[in-house]
């Protein structure tokens, strides 16, 4: 049997002027992947924040693995949950290498006080290793190209082993083999642990197709969400993005415009 | 070379000054450098100046001013650098630039003689008491101490702020222990080496090792090493040409930053068949 993992009721955030969530109502059931779609400032990563405890409710209410988010157990909530971010540059001098980054996934889980010992660097070794980056892991992080950047931080997120995986338009400025590897081994890891998967993305082509319910946002609120197949519809996307059916079937198919 | 001077009790003195500064500057420069934020070392020491310059003028302790002025340079920097609204460099260069102008205020306000202003703007690592000594040495202990426990916490949050938030770490509050660290090594070094100057022993070692490693520890080892070398040397130079330690121990660290950028392995264009990096660092 499936249980709520997340219950959001109605949350309202807002940064200064703008109103990233207007009363926004989500439910995530244990074991699912779901992908969250809309176009840029639509409200995805605010909703994401407020998963993991970061964003701060004007209104409405969040539960997540059982516990009212509030500003107190933001610290405990997030050591259960991994997140990955878009791509950064990161300071090629930085001294640091890839284990040590990995490393940093295990340290919240440890608290203060505690050093890695010798079962957090086996994890760390075999995070790197499900993720291809054994080979790298001696290598200052600052030297790695984009999508190696990204199979650490999936690495890093799977050391905190986490209950929640929450990728933040994990592909974005990947090249075309380096999103489709990505993808795949989001999926892998997604079933191979058994992980509640929120995959957000504002890039239709980056959307996992093997999701089990997709999630479409604008404006700040949840559009329509529905399996995959019903919902990514021509007449969908046209309303999602502002665009006639025409141009989205068009760029669906790949084709150039007239 | 007549080396008896340094059984004076004064030049004693120094010494250790110096070795207790040396370390706690270039362990608070290590974040300094880190963490992009170069103008915090100098923003902290002009608010420090003017703390300083406050309490000559009131007539209470210079150094009590100077703690309180770098903590309030410290909470008006923190939310600045933590929540972005300014770029930190801009934030910090109008900090530095309002204090140093409070300094001068003071220093114009100031009754009689402005010898005492100028000590603190040069330093006088040469007249340096016990108390100053004991003064600098808990605040390197506590630095080091405290890098020392948290140092996963600080690791971490150097390298990005939002991923340690997103771990579970306080990350924030780590950046502010920062802040307040920074504040109280910069006020309790301030009559060794002076205002002016201050911000160079921060700055220098920590980016001579950043040039150095790819390792974090011992980027820490290395800008301590530094630190205390620039005060020794500067002191050596200091007697031997009879010129202020405050300018040959910075003039010293200074030209360590420049050997150690031009021999920085991090410089060299990769060649075919070189080592890698890994195997040169490890």
């Amino acid at each position: 049997m499936s249980t709520t993992v997340i219950n959001i009721e109605d949350a309202v955030v807002s940064y200064r002027e703008d109103i990233a969530l207007r009363g926004v109502s989500f439910r995530v059931e244990s074991g699912e992947f779901v992908g969250i779609i809309g176009p840029n400032g639509a409200g995805k990563t605010t909703l994401l924040t407020v998963v993991n405890g970061l964003g701060r409710l004007r209104s409405g209410r969040a539960r997540v693995l059982g516990n009212t988010v509030g500003r107190r157990n933001g610290y405990s909530l997030r050591k259960q949950v991994g997140y990955v971010a878009q791509v950064e540059s990161i300071d090629p001098r930085m001294p640091m290498n890839v284990r040590e980054v990995v490393m940093i996934g295990r340290y919240g889980v440890l608290g203060l006080f505690r050093r890695p010992g010798r079962h957090d660097w086996q994890i760390v070794d075999e995070m790197l290793e499900l993720v291809g980056m054994t080979h790298l892991a001696r290598r200052p992080i600052g030297h790695l190209s984009g999508g190696e950047q990204q199979r650490v931080a999936i690495a890093r997120c799977l050391a905190q082993e986490p209950k929640l995986f929450l990728l933040d338009e994990p592909t974005a400025s990947l090249d075309w083999k380096a999103k489709a590897d990505i993808l795949e081994l989001v999926r892998q890891i997604h079933d191979s642990r058994q992980l509640t998967t929120l995959f957000v993305t504002h890039d239709l082509s980056a959307l996992p197709l093997a999701c089990d319910r997709v999630v479409l946002m604008k404006q700040g609120l949840i559009s329509s969400e529905g399996s995959p197949g019903k919902l990514l519809t021509d007449e969908n996307l046209s309303q999602l993005y502002d665009m006639p059916v025409s141009a989205v079937q068009n760029r669906r198919r790949g084709a150039v415009p007239a | 070379m007549d080396l008896s001077i340094f059984s004076y009790q004064f030049m004693q003195n120094a010494i250790i000054s110096a070795f207790l500064g040396g370390i706690a500057c270039s362990t608070i420069g290590v974040f300094v450098v880190l963490l992009h934020m170069p103008f915090i070392g100098v923003a902290m020491s002009h608010a420090a100046f003017a703390g300083a310059l406050l309490g000559l003028w009131l007539g209470f302790n210079p150094l009590l001013g100077a703690f309180a002025f770098s903590l309030l340079a410290a909470a008006v920097i923190g939310p600045l650098a933590d929540r972005g609204e300014l770029s930190p460099e801009t934030s910090l260069g109008v900090i530095f630039s309002l204090m140093l102008g409070i300094a001068f205020l003071f220093m114009g306000l100031m009754p009689g003689t402005k010898s005492g202003a100028l000590e603190i703007l040069w330093g006088s690592i040469l007249t340096n008491t016990r108390g100053d000594i004991i003064l600098l040495a808990v605040v390197a202990v506590v630095v080091v101490g405290l890098v020392f426990i948290f140092y996963k916490e600080i690791q971490a949050t150097i390298f990005h702020r939002d991923m340690a938030l997103s771990v579970g770490l306080p990350a924030t509050l780590i950046l502010y222990g920062v802040l307040f660290l920074t504040g109280a090594t910069v006020t309790t070094s301030l009559r060794s080496i002076g205002g002016l100057l201050i911000f160079s022993l921060i700055l220098n070692p920590a980016a001579a090792a950043y040039q150095l490693t790819y390792s974090m520890k011992r980027m820490f080892l290395l800008s301590a090493v530094f630190g205390v070398l620039s005060g020794w040397i500067g002191l050596l130079f200091s007697y031997l040409f009879d010129i202020p330690s405050g300018a040959t121990i910075v003039v010293t660290s200074s030209v360590i930053f420049m050997l150690a950028a031009v021999f920085s392995p991090k410089r060299r264009v990769k060649r075919l068949k070189e080592p890698s990096v890994e195997e040169a660092y490890d």
